[in-house]
């Protein structure tokens, strides 16, 4: 960041208070300015599109064509306004055209929304209201909530967490001692779930556990396999509460290969004379594995975990599709979209927000004092 | 000490020359009934598709495995749910709504934009984090990386009020925008990683020749981030491709523009016990992402490593 100060070391400061304030309403106006501009113009369009008559496809091309182009004209229009300007004004002024329009669209979509459903949260459902604390009453003792707790915790977050990053560590170490095109195939097979949405493994898995009457052919492959080994089918999504963890297996089965991926590459990057000492002082592959392996990849680890973490904290798609919450499985998320939605409890699904930030907060801090060690000359 | 030691390895040595070609074939054993237990999932998925209704009704989809003679195939599950009947043929009574070929250019319409616009935006404003000083830029970027954890659940209430005031509800454009605000702050943090670390040698014959930061950011910084933007983009556009409660929330229920994950919920609740329609219905919602996975995986893997702290 440093070299940045030198490539412009020529800018000059503004003096007076009336120079000050005329250049910060410049830069805010600057940094409105393009997606102000975007807005107003693509919604313009999408006026025209909406109400034209065209083969679907034909309004989805000039759709792309005019969200994406769109940016771009803006970000060059914006430019051109710029540099019709003195030169000190314009020294001012660039810096606020790149990052303006981000800062712009995280002010409106991330940092006022923080603090209007903080206020949101003390209003009750028609949000005229002052209710106090009530939300957050209802958050911390209606049934649903206390389950959703329960259940975030300690079957999401636990088992999720920890079978995920276990599998993926366990992979991530085998695969390294195989055949590199076996490891590879492996590996991207293992992966693959990655790129299915939660809804679609959820028609995947929910067929895995279909159920039929005893004595007739069942068709779901797990209770095939019980009925195989003479076992009694079982409606697994029924069985409360261990149906929580027929979703987290999914939450796994689509998680592992991201732990893999990661841990694999941690692993690999690890010295080879480090392992070599290893072995030539006399530890087997167990220890080496549990002395040597982990430690050095520690870091790693705790980064993966905190990532499927956050996954879980925020888990809706698997429960929205495969119970919507019912038979003792609902879970924080699938609470507020139903609050937000089922009963416009907009306080409620405000105060549930909060609670989910303030979740989040101890990692926040740890990746901003990360943050500060790194770039102290920033 | 020396004496306890010595022994200690060569009967460790012994053991292990004795014990790898075991080990190994165990870790080849173990390695492919693990990947065989992760492929089945979708094996099964895959198999029912293209089994015809009434075989998918009454037996396993594995008998396809253990009796192959008795095995039949048809694409028809595919035809009836992309809405394209057979030559003289109606779709199932009932079934004649499903139609996921609208859902599909729904998503990809939402799915491009979503992904090529805040990469945009996040590379003007990495370039400007990187290589601009101005006031207050070490506490804007602060913030975006504060703000990468923050869950988007905490802006539905007041996004949703803005968006019925504006009338962005159930538009495209409004989808695109949310998309764009909850990825910016991962795409800006990954982006400034990367344009921070070009050689800033690049850039001073450019200011020499009196360029302007516009022009050094579209002729050089662009093109030179191509491999960090493709990789956000895999990123983002399996992301959104994937996502359903930015769907739901901001799209809303309206059929006409509904997205492919909200039409494969609806199924699921709909045709609930039809699996020959909803495996052929899930599997068409995967092959797009499924293609650019494993078409684009070099780029997606070094993405995911330089961006695990997301939330």
């Amino acid at each position: 960041m440093a070299q940045a100060e030198k490539l412009e070391s020529s800018t000059e400061r503004p003096t007076g208070i009336g120079a000050w304030l005329s250049t910060t309403i410049a830069r805010v106006l600057i940094s409105l300015f393009v997606p102000v501009i975007t807005f107003v113009i693509l919604w313009q369009v999408f006026i025209f599109l909406r109400d034209a008559n065209m083969p679907q496809w034909i309004t989805a091309i000039v759709a792309i064509i005019w969200g994406v182009g769109g940016v771009w004209v803006l970000f060059s229009l914006s430019n051109y306004v710029i540099e019709q300007l003195p030169v000190l004004w314009r020294r001012r002024l660039t810096p606020f055209i790149f990052v303006g329009p981000a800062l712009a669209i995280l002010a409106w979509y991330l940092v006022l929304p923080t603090i209007r459903s903080f206020v949101t949260s003390f209003y009750d459902a028609t949000g005229r209201n002052f209710v106090g604390l009530a939300n957050y009453i209802y958050a911390f003792t209606s049934q649903e909530m206390l389950i959703s707790f329960r259940n975030n915790f300690f079957f999401w977050l636990i088992f999720c967490t920890a079978f995920s990053v276990a599998f993926g560590l366990v992979i991530a170490v085998l695969a390294d001692r195989t055949h590199p095109i076996f490891e590879m195939v492996c590996k991207a097979l293992i992966f693959m779930p990655m790129a299915i949405s939660g809804v679609a493994a959820s028609v995947i898995w929910k067929f895995i556990y279909e159920f039929r009457p005893p004595n007739s052919p069942q068709i779901g492959l797990l209770n095939g396999i019980v009925a195989a080994f003479g076992g009694t089918p079982q409606g697994w999504l029924l069985i409360q509460p261990w149906n929580n963890l027929m979703l987290v297996v999914i939450m796994i089965w689509l998680q592992t290969g991201f732990s893999m991926v990661i841990l694999s590459s941690a692993i690999k990057g690890m010295p080879a004379d480090l392992l070599e000492a290893g072995r030539i002082d006399g530890a087997n592959e167990w220890q080496i594995f549990r002395h040597i392996t982990i430690p050095y990849i520690q870091g790693t680890i705790i980064t993966v975990a905190t990532t499927v973490v956050l996954g879980t904290l925020k888990v809706f798609d698997i429960v929205q599709s495969m119970t919507g919450g019912n038979f003792g499985t609902q879970v924080i998320a699938n609470v507020q979209f139903q609050q937000l939605f089922r009963f416009v409890e907009n306080g409620r699904a405000a105060a549930i927000a909060i609670i989910l930030l303030v979740a989040v907060i101890p990692v926040m801090y740890y990746n901003l004092r990360q943050f500060g060690k790194q770039t102290e000359a920033f | 000490m020396a004496t306890t030691t010595v022994p200690q390895q060569s009967v460790s040595l012994r053991k292990r020359t004795g014990r790898v070609p075991i080990g190994k074939i165990a870790v080849y054993v173990v390695m492919i009934l693990i990947t065989t237990i992760w492929v089945i999932p979708t094996l099964g998925l895959l198999v029912s598709s293209v089994r015809p209704p009434d075989d998918v009704r009454r037996t396993g989809w594995w008998t396809v495995l253990t009796n192959p003679g008795e095995a039949r195939f048809t694409l028809d599950n595919y035809r009836t749910v992309l809405g394209i009947p057979r030559e003289g043929q109606e779709i199932q009574a009932g079934r004649s709504n499903i139609n996921m070929g609208t859902s599909m250019i729904n998503t990809i319409t939402i799915a491009v934009p979503s992904t090529v616009i805040p990469i945009l935006i996040a590379a003007f404003a990495a370039y400007g984090f990187a290589w601009i000083a101005f006031p207050g830029r070490r506490v804007f970027f602060i913030i975006v990386v504060a703000l990468l954890v923050v869950p988007l659940q905490i802006s539905l209430v007041p996004i949703l009020r803005d968006y019925q005031r504006l009338g962005l509800g159930g538009t495209y454009l409004g989808v695109w925008m949310a998309h764009t605000g909850f990825g910016l702050p991962l795409a800006v943090y990954l982006l400034y990683n990367y344009i921070s670390t070009i050689p800033r040698d690049i850039f001073e014959s450019a200011f020499l020749d009196g360029a302007t930061h516009f022009t050094i950011f579209t002729r050089l910084i662009l093109p030179l981030s191509a491999p960090a933007l493709a990789s956000f983009a895999i990123f983002q556009f399996l992301w959104t491709w994937n996502d359903l409660l930015i769907a739901l929330v901001f799209l809303g229920a309206e059929p006409r523009v509904q997205v492919l994950t909200q039409r494969l919920l609806g199924l699921l609740g709909q045709f609930g016990a039809d699996w020959h329609l909803l495996t052929a219905g899930a599997f068409v919602s995967m092959i797009i992402p499924l293609i650019v996975f494993f078409s684009l995986q070099r780029y997606f893997v070094r993405g995911m490593m330089a961006g695990s702290v997301k939330g």
